[in-house]
């Protein structure tokens, strides 16, 4: 049914520079197992299938089968990555044409996938990182009636991840777009009972949906300018294209990307939705979900290097989240929406490298894998807490528990490690090539960054000291032990992701060189020494985490928040007024105008629908008197008709 | 010395199949024992049709004029002896059916025996099952087959009266109701003779103005003389009478919701698609072959009659609290927009309104099959109240109708939206847009009683005591399934059977 034929694309790489590199197609057999890397997605959905049609019948078994599907892709993934490290670098994209996808007219989309070594790094994260959280979710939801449910959605998660970044066109890359924006919608109100997480589930939905005509307008665009929606031809028509078109498609894919990954101005559902179970909010926040915006800027960056006005716009709005978040995540006492701040904030760094152009793209990707583990193995371990505590949150009701919870504060301290960028762990790889590279584009988004930097340390220490140092401020009701080990276990491996990653990144695969093809590189030139650079940072670090280790570990944690607190922190906690700017701005007078349209609709358009529909019912039953059963009667309407033809041909005749 | 025509046997083949058959079943009513008599109608019967549709599929293809240039083989001929052979195996599955009635099948167990006599208790004690509707049945759907192929005007007539007296009889035979169902059948039989006579004296002023009774030469005629005669305009009009009767378009539509109504639910099903197939076929050879040169002549009658047959379809049809009469105005409603089609009067229409017959047909005689199954002690409940929360009952029940009611108001994903479409765009496209704009128009009225019927199905409660869904035998799983299979299908995958009727859409001369 579905034929599978193989193309591989070569790209060439070896200008060094200024240009985008953009693929060129050249028609050759992709063989062996390539041929299967369909079935990447097919397992989830398989998965999903099995779990959501079986219902109940399942149950007994739903969990493992949903973790096995997660898990072979993983397998297949890294064996397709062994195979694609064997390739000559122009050999390793390969597009696997499935079957024509006719919408309308000469509106047409191929159903062809794209794997190639950007594609890759993102299946690897998607099904590793997504495999682990799978395993976790086994204990976490082990008391949950509906766990069979949960794995079905987690299944429909990845699957639609994996259609996302394996599309080899924008309209396939839509699908998987919108399943994503689905299944946060079904997880994050797993628990749709409780009115919160309802509501939260439908802020994401909501905003989302924002984003998401920003996606379909940027799609419609192009098929408008170069009649296509294929990633290659849409790039190599790219270049005679008007520019303000360009402009125009890059701003409509920045929006789309703002919505999916929670920066400025959509930003706000992401810390409601830390109301889904917290798997949800690690597979979201780390291997899926936010990373899309990312991603989609990374994949479009042929279009962004022709358009430097949307560039721009995203390198702000980078920055400004990347602040913003940092501060909401200082101030927060809720240990996850603290973490969701992070999230922001970590997103933000990708988005200021990806606005800083070829210099950044690649960075923007590495920092992105490695937020991956570190943020995946912080969101386990405070779902670890927040198990053992009686599902509660709230910082300044913890304390101490590294006495009680051993390995839990073991990961979490590793995801520390990971994310404020001590050397040699994760972020201090990827962060710092983050901030050499704004240095060198826009000195304000360098300083910035090491500012974040600053933040980061600060937040993160304040997390681990209120939560796992300083004096037990445990409500009555607990009793705080170690999680069980098929929790464990998955945490402790990305502890070791998140200490590592960088290292293997940098010295053992060479990322850089891996993604140049793709998304090319241009290396800036810093003003001032690397060593300066690497100095002045990791200074920032250390007055960050000696500041909060003063304030929370050293000191008494005051179990209510202090009132007489800065402006700053006031507006921090909540959240810098997000939520009030958008029902001020957007909700209100968006209720105002639905208001306005109730009405119309129920006295204008209502009105003209009753009064036709009353009126054409009143024919009705004056016509269905004719209808009175006599046959007499019928007959001369008959006669009637005939008397009618005749006149019509007499009148049609002479007129 | 009357020179007797050659006959091609094979390509008459479908047609005299069927007859012999009819006329075999009508000796086995004479001579076959009581008991052995419904076996062997039955296999007759079936046999017949299936042995029948296989010769349609033979002499698929051939394009010639056969018997002395009476009657014609050829792509819409076919094609649509094809769909009455088919609407014709679907209905005989419903009046088959013995299981739904607690006393046998759908028909009185005698017709001759007066509606509450004790004659006819004892026949029902008895369960006496009635054959003779076998052979009736068979007789008509021949003189259906013949009336698409005939050529020339004599056939014409004869073939039409085939068709109608057997349905005359088979209309006044329901079990239940039987005054109803005389009632019924006297109406009908009444108003058919009526049209037939206009129809004969349409067709003596036709041959009167041409000459000659066959098809052709009456177009040699009109495209010779040049001026229109009254002859060929009187002549026309009152042909029309007769064909536009049989698709009970406005304002000859009055005897469809009684007749509809009382007659036996099989035979409704069987009238409402076999005939409508019939008698459009007809219509479009004779206005194709016979008088298309004098389009501008009729063309704005059929205009006019195809509007009003839509609109008082659509909107009488808004007042029926009855399904059966709903679904007689529903198809009143699709005999106008099918007769946009024929306005078109090229081959897109033809093709179009050819698969819209199609689909139609088999969606409708699925449809009232489902009217079989809701029932009470004294038979089928049909009131639309009867089917209250059908949804919730009986979901594979409400499933099904609603399809099928999905389809008849058009709405995508539906045979009945892929046939309406292409009806509309040929008429369109033959500059009948205005009247395309009014069909519309009316289709969004008619889905109003649809979709109401829907609503009733699936948003209200079920009544508690009422009717009961009844269990059916196979063969009536087979003709709801079968009308199922082929709204689905050709709503999502049409295209090879608009090709085929593409295909098929060329008229012999």
């Amino acid at each position: 049914m579905i034929s599978l034929a193989s193309t591989i694309l070569s790209t060439s790489d070896e200008e060094p520079a200024v240009e985008p590199i953009t693929a060129v197609v050249s028609a050759a057999e992709a063989g062996g197992l390539f041929e299967w890397f369909w079935l990447l997605i097919a397992f989830p959905v398989f998965g999903m299938l099995v779990l959501l049609i079986g219902g109940r019948r399942t149950n007994a078994w739903g969990h493992l089968l949903g973790t096995a599907v997660v898990l072979v892709p993983f397998g297949i993934g890294v064996a397709l990555l062994i195979d694609m490290m064997g390739r000559a670098e122009d050999q390793r994209s390969v597009v696997l044409h499935m079957w024509d996808w006719t919408i309308a007219g000469n509106f047409t989309a191929d159903m062809a996938l794209r794997l190639d070594p950007l594609s890759m790094v993102f299946v690897l994260l998607i099904t590793g990182v997504g495999s682990l959280i799978h395993i976790y979710s086994i204990g976490y939801m082990s008391h949950d009636p509906d766990r069979r449910k949960f794995f079905g959605f987690l299944n429909l998660f990845i699957a639609a991840m994996l259609l996302l970044v394996l599309a080899n066109n924008y309209l396939l890359l839509y699908v998987g777009w919108e399943g994503v924006g689905l299944a946060s919608y079904l997880l994050v109100g797993f628990w749709q009972y409780k009115n919160s997480a309802a509501v939260a589930a439908k802020k994401a939905f909501v905003m989302n949906r924002v984003g998401d005509v920003g996606l379909s307008l940027g799609i419609m665009l192009m098929f408008v300018t170069f009649g296509s929606v294929a990633f290659e031809e849409v790039f190599a028509a790219a270049g005679e294209a008007d520019g303000t078109v360009v402009t125009l498609i890059g701003l409509a894919l920045l929006l789309a990307a703002t919505g999916k990954s929670a920066q400025y101005p959509l930003q706000a559902w992401l810390l409601d939705a830390m109301e889904g179970p917290t798997p949800v909010s690690a597979l979201i926040h780390a291997a899926t979900m936010v990373t899309a915006g990312v991603y989609l800027i990374v994949r479009s960056n042929a279009l962004f290097d022709l358009a430097p006005i949307a560039l721009n716009v995203v390198l702000v709005v980078g920055v400004v989240t990347m602040v913003a978040g940092a501060v909401i995540g200082c101030a927060n006492d809720d240990l996850k929406k603290s973490l969701a701040g992070s999230t922001m904030s970590q997103i933000g760094y990708m988005f200021t490298a990806a606005g800083l152009g070829p210099a950044g793209y690649v960075f923007a990707i590495f920092h992105l894998l490695m937020h991956g583990m570190f943020k995946a193995d912080l969101f386990l371990s405070a779902g670890s807490v927040m198990h053992n505590m009686n599902d509660q949150l709230n910082m300044r009701r913890f304390g101490a528990l590294r006495t009680v919870m051993i390995v839990t504060t073991g990961t979490f301290f590793a995801g520390f490690l990971g994310i404020t960028g001590v050397p040699p762990f994760d972020s201090f790889f990827s962060k710092d090539d983050i901030i050499k590279s704004a240095l060198s584009q826009n000195w304000l988004a360098g300083i910035a960054t090491i500012f974040a930097a600053g933040l980061t340390a600060f937040y993160m220490t304040r997390q681990l000291s209120m939560t796992f140092f300083g004096k037990k401020r445990w409500t009555q009701d607990v009793k705080p032990k170690e999680s069980p080990p098929v929790m464990t276990v998955p945490m402790i491996f990305l502890s070791a992701g998140a200490l590592f990653g960088g290292l293997t990144m940098v010295y053992l695969f060479n990322l850089q060189e891996w993604l140049t093809p793709i998304t090319g590189f241009t290396p800036g030139e810093l003003p001032i020494p690397d060593w300066a650079v690497e100095v002045i940072t990791i200074a920032t670090l250390a007055i960050g985490v000696t500041l909060a280790w003063r304030q929370y570990a050293t000191r008494d944690v005051p179990e209510t928040p202090p009132v007489n607190v800065t402006p700053l922190t006031v507006a921090a906690r909540k959240s810098l007024y997000a939520d009030a700017i958008n029902e001020g701005l957007f909700m209100r007078p968006g209720q105002h105008l639905t208001r306005f349209l109730v009405w119309f609709d129920n006295r204008g358009v209502d009105g003209i629908v009753r009064g036709t529909a009353s009126g054409v019912s009143g024919l009705s039953n004056r016509l269905k008197l004719l209808q009175n059963g006599y046959a007499r009667s019928y007959a001369l309407t008959m006669v009637v008709g005939v008397l009618v033809i005749a006149a019509i041909f007499i009148v049609s005749r002479w007129v | 010395m009357i020179e007797f025509p050659e006959i091609q046997w094979l390509q008459l083949a479908p047609v005299i199949i069927v007859l012999i058959a009819g006329s075999i079943g009508v000796l086995v009513e004479s001579f076959a024992p009581r008991t052995a008599r419904r076996p062997i109608q039955l296999w007759l019967t079936f046999g017949a049709l299936i042995a029948s549709f296989a010769f349609i599929v033979i002499v698929a293809g051939s394009f010639e004029l056969v018997v002395g240039g009476s009657m014609a083989v050829d792509g819409p001929g076919l094609f649509l002896q094809g769909t009455i052979v088919l609407v014709a195996l679907l209905s005989a599955f419903l009046m088959m059916e013995k299981n739904l009635d607690v006393a046998g099948d759908a028909f009185a167990p005698r017709a001759s025996a007066m509606p509450g006599s004790e004659d006819e208790r004892q026949f029902t004690a008895l369960r006496y099952l009635q054959t003779e509707i076998w052979p009736l049945f068979l007789i008509s759907v021949g003189g259906m087959m013949l009336f698409v192929a005939a050529n020339d005007l004599l056939l014409l007539f004869i073939a039409l009266e085939m068709l109608s007296l057997p349905l005359y009889i088979l209309a006044g035979m329901a079990r239940r109701r039987r005054l109803l169902s005389q009632e019924a059948a006297m109406k009908y039989f009444l108003l058919g003779a009526f049209s037939s006579a206009f129809f004969l004296y349409g067709a003596a002023l036709l041959y009167g103005f041409a000459g000659t009774i066959t098809f052709g030469g009456i177009q040699e005629a009109i495209t010779g003389q040049g001026s229109m005669t009254p002859l060929l305009i009187a002549g026309m009009g009152m042909l029309f009478v007769g064909l536009l009767f049989k698709v009970a378009a406005v304002p000859f539509h009055n005897w469809a919701p009684d007749v509809y109504q009382g007659s036996p639910t099989p035979i409704t099903a069987f009238m409402a698609a076999g005939v409508k197939v019939a008698a459009f076929g007809a219509i479009l050879r004779v206005t194709y072959v016979a008088i298309g040169g004098a389009a501008w002549d009729w063309r704005p009658v059929l205009w006019i009659i195809a509007g009003l047959t839509f609109f008082v379809g659509a909107i009488v049809g808004l007042a029926q609290t009855d399904l059966k009469r709903m679904l007689a105005y529903s198809s009143i409603a699709h005999a106008g927009f099918l007769l946009l089609g024929v306005t078109a009067l090229s081959t897109e229409g033809l093709a179009a309104t050819m698969f819209y017959l199609l689909t139609y047909g088999l969606s409708t005689v699925g449809a009232f099959g489902l009217l079989t199954l809701v029932r009470t002690e004294t038979g089928e409940a049909t009131s639309l109240d009867s089917w209250r929360g059908l949804g919730r009952t009986n979901p594979w029940v409400a499933a099904a109708f609603a399809l099928f009611l999905f389809s008849f108001a058009g709405i995508p994903l539906t045979a009945g939206f892929i046939g309406k479409f292409a009806v509309f765009s040929a008429a369109a496209a033959s500059g009948a847009g205005w009247l395309v704009v009014l069909a519309v128009i009316a289709s969004a009225i008619a889905a109003f009683f649809y979709l109401r019927v829907v609503v009733v199905m699936y948003f209200s409660e079920p009544t508690g005591s009422g009717p009961k869904v009844v269990v059916p035998s196979w063969s009536t799983k087979m003709a709801v399934g079968g009308g199922v299979a082929v709204t689905l299908v050709l709503g999502i995958f049409p295209q090879p059977v608009l090709d085929l009727a593409q295909q098929a859409s060329i008229f012999v001369q």
